[in-house]
């Protein structure tokens, strides 16, 4: 029986097509049986020459569904038994026993099984597979890679497989096939072709290659050095997007009036962890409609927020108005029951809130530019949130009752203004805010009790550096500030930024006590 | 021709005062070592090593809140950076006992074990004097010193008040704390200090240095209290209260604040420095969590739950809220924070005067009281 399938497949082989049809029975012997060396070699030879039979079969050999039963091979795929070569249907020996790979033999399978993609007929694969080829450049592939572009039709794939050529000829032993794939790595400005060049410079010995490596690496830090730049300026935003987001509701309860909100971190902790509990009723209960759980959970961190700073302002904070210093240690003793409540209902780990599918990934602007929907959605939103506050205080009756209970609490008081009404609702709005900063946070970082505790200080700074009583301050402090921090971080290191920004923001209060914009006239006086 | 009866010059401390004072001097310097070495641990009047290590302690912080009490209590300044000076103090000796433990570290080398952890093969300068141990007690009173005058000078020249100059302290303490926490900077990094075998040559785990350090801490604590009051009922200290009440008027009257104020703040970190030197030999460890800003806040609650302007206030408080701490921690540890919070919410809203103030007001309507029955 066996013997007459072999002879049948051999015949059909032999008739067929011999120069094209390139997996031969004996080859998928090699591949599958022998010493792992042998077999890697096989594997190469057989690649080199490829068909959609030996995607197949190294596809099958991948999932483990090759079986052999002494010289016979037999893929299984739903029950049946197919011939690897051919891909004729063959029956199943009985003895069959699976085809045994190590990691090595898997590791070439996999890499070859990506290699064939570069032959695939979908442009979008093919295109795919040579980036890969490209940041992943492999010797072994070098025939094969040969072959595609030779036959690619695609010019934009065809420049990526002449590139990935490249860094394989890169690593060639003849220094003028070096010498011109240098050359050639000098158009692709990528952080990956730099890194190879960097490798290979400290290894390569002739000269005047070496002259030619520096002079592609010169070209690729140039036009690399803008994507650089723009990201560091990105990620200066981003924080200062954040620190305004944090700094707006103290702008309010300290900065119009005057109570130092030592626990307006847990308030954001609040926010965070109410984003947390809508998250994860949605999780559990609206499947679908997951990808819109910020919807409710935005009015609901609010909400929270809001509803804890008014219920301190009205058990606590009013009764030491006009004392800051009480005010100051009052309110920590606040964080620290806040804090200990959400160790105690929700544990002391950090919760995971996870985003909606729709803020994963990025934008990617430049080659090594990619702006996160995450950190660009929250600059837009902290913009909005100022626009809002801004137009609340400036715009309406509620804004013009907190002004007026700010410059002149006995005035606005005669006028009829129910001027503890209004701290309340003041104060319930600056924690609200710091509800909403909870909220974005809770999308771009871990979720905790002691979320707010490493915002509070940076928080107060941006304030004070801003100055006292209006929101314009606020909004340039913090942007100045994050966008200062990333800067001196990417030259000095991250902690040292934070200790030198601080040492500056002391010593620039001394020489402007009241902060970059000093309210001016009577009410600086208050 | 009008008479202006000037305020007459104060006894340091009243009779009573004095007794009670001796009294307490005895206590720490003989009673308690005798209660503690020569007594069997079996006696009923034995006091175990656990409560002459947590006395110790608790010493240590009186300090940090008497120091707290003359710059909040009497100046009206609120520090939030005290933490730091105290961890000054506690880093200046550090660094001498872990030069004392010269070559019985686990790398059995010269350096201490986290430089050759880190790989460097010499001291770094900042060390350079911290095998002498004058070098190091000077060292541990010009750390803080020498920050608090500069510090100083710049916030009150610029005249920094109230809650900026609170959270400017903060600041510092916080950007301190980061600048510790990195292993480049040469103070062990997380870890900190800690290890440590001998002090002056003599091991420093026997009951012997034990006492000695607990005896030096209490009588620091006496001659710190007794030094306080003589400050504040001097001249000195009527014009550091003026200044708290109404720093214009002083002003107005012919009196420049910043010699006052910066002199005070100085005078202040320091007590919290050697606080600081003191606490590490006895506890074995310091390390940069020591300058949260938490800690610092904490000194300030400890003044105020004692009454803050008066002097004994200050020490009774810190008893009093590291006693309930270090039972509450072992008791029911997650309630500790609760009852922290609610003392801070409690103490500012209901007892701005503290426990020392409304005994002392309490007293004061007892005898109105007499005085107006009789």
């Amino acid at each position: 029986m066996k013997a007459i399938v072999w002879f049948w497949v051999g015949c059909v082989f032999s008739l067929g097509c011999s120069a094209v049809h390139a997996l031969t029975p004996q080859q998928v012997q090699d591949i599958v049986t022998g010493e792992t060396d042998a077999r890697i070699e096989s594997l190469q030879k057989a690649l080199a020459q490829p068909d959609a039979q030996t995607a197949l079969f190294l596809q099958a050999l991948a999932d483990d569904t090759v079986v052999i039963a002494g010289e016979q091979t037999v893929i299984l795929r739903d029950g049946k038994g197919f011939d690897p070569a051919s891909g004729k249907e063959v029956a199943v020996p009985a003895n069959a026993e699976s085809v045994v790979s190590n990691n090595r033999m898997r590791g070439e399978i996999d890499s070859a099984l990506a290699a064939l993609q570069l032959l695939s007929p979908d442009d979008t694969v093919r295109m795919k597979a040579a980036q890969a080829l490209v940041s992943e450049p492999d010797p072994s592939k070098k025939v094969l890679l040969d072959k595609a572009i030779a036959a690619e039709k695609n010019p934009s794939i065809s420049q990526l497989l002449l590139l990935a050529q490249a860094a394989i000829d890169i690593t060639s032993t003849d220094a003028k096939v070096r010498m011109a794939a240098a050359k050639a790595l000098g158009n692709s400005k990528t952080p990956n072709t730099q890194l190879l060049l960097n490798q290979q410079m400290t290894q390569e010995t002739d000269p005047a290659v070496r002259a030619q490596m520096g002079a592609s690496l010169a070209e690729i830090k140039s036009a690399l050095a803008w994507g650089e730049r723009l990201g560091a300026l990105f990620t200066g935003l981003s924080l200062g997007s954040i620190l305004l987001l944090v700094a707006l509701g103290l702008a309010i309860t300290y900065g119009l009036m005057g109570v130092i909100n030592m626990a307006h971190g847990e308030l954001m902790m609040v926010g965070a962890y109410a984003t947390y509990v809508v998250q994860a009723f949605f999780r559990q209960h609206m499947g679908p409609a997951f990808d819109y759980y910020l919807v409710v959970a935005l009015p609901m961190a609010f909400l929270s927020a809001a509803l804890v700073g008014a219920l301190l302002e009205r058990t606590v904070l009013r009764h030491l108005y006009g004392r800051p210093l009480e005010t100051l240690l009052a309110t920590w003793g606040i964080s620290l029951i806040l804090m200990q409540t959400v160790r105690t209902v929700f544990g002391a780990q950090n919760v995971a809130v996870e985003n909606p599918s729709w803020m994963s990934g990025g934008m990617q602007v430049l080659v090594n530019l990619s702006l996160p929907w995450n950190r660009l959605l929250i600059i837009v939103f902290a913009l909005l949130v100022l626009a809002g506050v801004a137009l609340l205080i400036s715009q309406t009756r509620l804004g013009l009752f907190v002004r007026g209970v700010t410059q002149n609490r006995a005035m606005a008081s005669c006028m009829g203004v129910n001027t503890a009404r209004i701290d309340t609702y003041a104060f319930a709005l600056g924690s609200g805010i710091a509800g909403l900063a909870g909220c974005a946070l809770s999308q771009i970082g871990n979720v905790g009790p002691d979320l707010g505790q490493g915002y509070i200080v940076d928080a107060f700074m941006v304030v004070v550096l801003g100055g006292v009583g209006q929101l314009a301050g606020t909004v340039y402090a913090a942007l100045g500030l994050g966008v200062l921090n990333k800067l001196l971080e990417g030259w000095t290191g991250a902690v040292l930024a934070k200790i030198a920004v601080l040492v500056l923001i002391i010593i620039f209060i001394q020489k402007r006590p009241q902060g970059l914009f000093a309210m001016k006239g009577r009410s600086a006086e208050a | 021709m009008t008479n202006i009866t000037l305020p007459q010059p104060v006894r340091l401390l009243s009779p009573w005062g004095w007794t009670l004072f001796i009294g307490l001097l005895l206590m720490v310097g003989v009673l308690v070592p005798v209660l503690n070495l020569y007594l069997p641990v079996a006696h009923p009047l034995h006091m175990s090593d656990f409560a002459v290590s947590l006395i110790g302690k608790i010493m240590c912080f009186a300090i940090c809140a008497l120091a707290m009490d003359l710059i909040w209590g009497y100046t009206g300044i609120l520090s939030l950076g005290h933490g730091l000076f105290f961890a000054l103090g506690g880093y200046a000796m550090g660094m001498y006992l872990m030069r004392q433990i010269g070559t019985d570290g686990n790398y059995t080398s010269e350096l201490p074990d986290f430089m050759v952890f880190l790989d460097w093969k010499v001291l770094p300068w900042h060390w350079y004097f911290s095998d002498s141990f004058i070098a190091t007690l000077l060292l541990v009173v010009l750390a803080p010193g020498l920050l608090a005058l500069v510090f100083g000078y710049f916030a009150f020249r610029s005249r920094i008040k109230g809650v900026y100059f609170s959270i400017i302290t903060q600041a510092m303490t916080f950007a301190f704390m980061l600048l510790f926490f990195r292993n480049e900077t040469g103070f062990g990094g997380n870890n900190g200090f800690t290890d440590f075998k001998r002090i002056l040559g003599t091991p420093i785990a026997t009951p012997n240095m034990r006492m000695l350090l607990f005896v030096l801490t209490g009588a620091c604590l006496l001659g710190c209290y007794l030094g306080a009051r003589w400050l504040i009922q001097s001249k000195y200290g009527r014009v550091l209260q003026a200044i708290r009440d109404a720093e214009s008027r002083v002003m107005f009257s012919g009196y420049s604040p910043l010699p006052y104020k910066l002199s005070i703040w100085v005078i202040s970190a320091v007590m919290c420095g050697i606080a600081g030197a003191l606490y590490v030999p006895q506890v074995g460890i310091i390390n940069p969590s020591e300058m949260s800003p938490a800690n610092s806040i904490e000194i300030a609650i400890w003044a105020a739950v004692g009454g803050r302007a008066t002097l004994i206030g200050p020490i009774v408080g810190a008893f009093m809220v590291n006693g309930a701490k270090s039972w509450l921690t072992v008791v029911a540890p997650e309630y500790w924070l609760y009852v922290l919070g609610a003392l801070f919410i409690a103490v500012t809203l209901y007892m701005p005067q503290g426990v020392v103030g409304l005994l002392v007001s309490l007293k004061q309507r007892l005898q109105a009281g007499k005085g107006e029955s009789s």
